[in-house]
């Protein structure tokens, strides 16, 4: 069992970020999504204590917001690497290989989907189709889409990101 | 540039050349619908308009785009907020239309949204678009930027006394945003599940105020149906479809891609001529002609027009336009699965058949490929294509998972029992 450590707390500016994206909607809750999202830019992931603290900004119990950071596929309530590979599993991308390439994270990293390298670079996620099918297999590093992924594009993104 | 273009919805998009800014877009014609409509045409007659241009949904559906605008009650009838929601959360596996749409040229995209919500007098739109399309986000954020500075978004709009704001809301990931009343959950700060129907959103959708959802290709069609007309419009189609559709193929063939092209283009035409046919060394087994929720279509069959009627006549759906080609060296079985796990993970959870229904055809059919089916197991299958077939879940997720399961049980059944008696698959 391994303990996570708690993050510092929102800063003021982050406070001020989220009272600014709430004032975009009607309702608090609905800036829910864009909060978690804004946190998790300068934070990576949301741990319980940031959850907490962006929920009773929101107005809502912890609980609820939970549900939602959980629900969604690109909120991260645990801690992810430095860059976090998507690496697409539907279908085209599937049909053009790329089991080959979560092989070879595997063998390059030692690390299979749902993972963290354990000098914390890299994070593998599944993805759903990233709509560059045709430039198929196709996968996301830290919001850059890169398509016709080989082991070779993989090299060269395991090769040039220093460690954290 | 006053001729009516034939591509309409690519004529600013060039391969390898920049993306339009509000001043080249404005040199190409743009915005020019904008200026001749605000103020000056009634918002009904765009509503007639855009129905007798025969335009449907371009997101899967197919709706009657017209029609869904027209069970809108008006202002008069009901005051009010108004909403005018863009689906730009394009995540149909195989699909990748939108996305050339909203990067290749976001002015049009904002045009469309501003005669569309004139359309339907909505004064707020969003646009949910998928976190994931990162540079469509932000090509969008500084196109509205710019309609803005230029006074084609904001308050009292060219003088016209109508006002508009458009806001981008980027989501955090979820298949089930794009059925459209799951999206107004989602927009709203929920967990994206759907809603009962009816009330529709026209008459209860965002916050509870009247709404209109479409989908980007549909409302990127919307300025050139008024700058042009209906009949115009309608003259773009062949084989008895109507204007121009974003079709595309990916898979094996030796140009994958998105190509405009008339409605009523078969299927044989668009994969042969347009997509370069299939590459050196593999034939062509089935296709799903409009993304992973549509049936297979048998290799044979290909001489089909795509439209919604033809599509229908051969047991499928036309979906998103967008196909993908199963060749002769992938295993149906494992393509099948593919699909399965996607729809498996992607089930909101809301409905029990659809969320614990689609992951155990999921492990069964994984099991089938990995030699460890049993032949009552095809039985299991098949029974499952009725429990999570239409009108035995929520929505359409389930029902759209099954639509390649129980087609593709029927022309690959050969191969499910050759797994199943060689305890092998023939392809690993």
């Amino acid at each position: 069992m391994s303990i996570v450590e708690a993050q510092p707390a929102l800063d003021p500016t982050e406070r001020a970020e989220i009272r600014n994206l709430i004032g975009h909607y009607p309702t608090a809750r609905a800036a829910a999504i864009d909060a978690l999202k804004l946190v998790q830019q300068r934070r990576r992931y949301i741990g319980d204590n940031l959850l907490a603290e962006i929920a009773h900004l929101l107005g809502l119990p912890a609980a609820e917001l939970d549900g939602l950071a959980t629900f969604y596929n690109l909120i991260y309530r645990k801690p992810v690497g430095q860059t976090v590979i998507l690496l697409c599993d539907s279908i085209t991308c599937w049909i053009t290989g790329r089991d080959h390439l979560a092989q070879h994270i595997e063998r390059r990293i030692g690390i299979k989907p749902g993972e963290t390298s354990a000098d914390g670079r890299f994070t593998l996620l599944p993805i759903v189709c990233l709509g560059h099918c045709d430039h198929a297999p196709a996968m996301m590093a830290n919001d850059v889409l890169h398509g016709n992924v080989d082991p070779a594009t993989l090299d060269a993104m395991f090769d040039a990101t220093p460690l954290p | 540039m006053n001729t009516a273009p034939d591509r309409p919805l690519t004529r600013n998009i060039h391969r390898g050349a920049p993306h339009f800014d509000i001043a080249a877009y404005e040199r190409a014609d743009g915005y020019r619908a904008v200026r001749d409509t605000l103020g000056k045409t009634d918002p009904a007659a765009i509503v007639h308009m855009v129905t007798e241009s025969g335009l449907t949904g371009c997101g899967g559906g197919g709706f009657p785009t017209g029609l869904k605008w027209q069970l809108m009650p008006s202002a008069a009838q009901r005051p009010g907020p108004r909403y005018f929601v863009v689906n730009a959360d394009e995540m149909e596996p195989g699909t990748f239309k939108d996305r050339l749409l909203l990067e290749g040229d976001p002015h049009q995209m904002i045009e469309g949204i501003i005669l569309s919500a004139y359309a339907v007098e909505a004064n707020m739109s969003y646009i949910f678009i998928r976190g994931e399309y990162v540079t469509a986000i932000e090509r969008l954020s500084t196109a509205i930027a710019e309609a803005t500075a230029a006074g084609l978004l904001g308050e009292n709009i060219l003088g016209s006394g109508y006002n508009l704001s458009i806001q981008v809301h980027a989501g955090a990931g979820r298949y089930i945003c794009g059925e459209e009343t799951a999206l107004l959950n989602s927009l709203e700060g929920h967990r994206a599940i759907p809603r009962a129907k009816p009330p529709f959103p026209q008459i209860s959708g965002l916050w509870g105020c009247p709404t209109i959802v479409n989908n980007v290709e549909t409302i990127c069609n919307i300025p050139h149906i008024v700058r042009y007309g209906a009949a115009w419009y309608r003259s773009l189609g062949i084989n008895g479809g109507v204007g121009t559709k974003i079709y595309g193929v990916s898979g094996r063939v030796n140009h994958p891609g998105a190509f405009e092209l008339p409605m009523g283009t078969t299927l044989h035409d668009m994969i042969e001529h347009h997509a370069g046919g299939m590459k050196t060394g593999y034939e062509l087994r089935a296709v799903l002609p409009g993304g992973a929720s549509t049936a297979f279509l048998p290799g044979d069959q290909l001489d089909v027009s795509m439209t919604a009627q033809a599509m229908a006549a051969h047991g499928t759906r036309l979906g998103t336009g967008t196909a993908i080609v199963l060749d002769d060296h992938t295993c149906p079985v494992g393509f099948i699965a593919n699909l399965q796990q996607f729809f498996a993970r992607e089930s909101c959870g809301w409905c029990a058949p659809c969320r614990d229904g689609l992951p155990w055809v999921e492990r069964i059919l994984k099991s089938i490929e990995a030699g460890t089916g049993m032949i009552d197991d095809l039985d299991t299958l098949a029974e499952m294509t009725g429990n999570l077939g239409p009108g035995r879940t929520f929505c359409a997720l389930a029902p759209g998972a099954m639509a390649s399961l129980q087609s593709g049980l029927r022309y690959f059944s050969a191969e499910f029992t050759r797994h199943i008696e060689t305890r092998a698959c023939a392809w690993t």
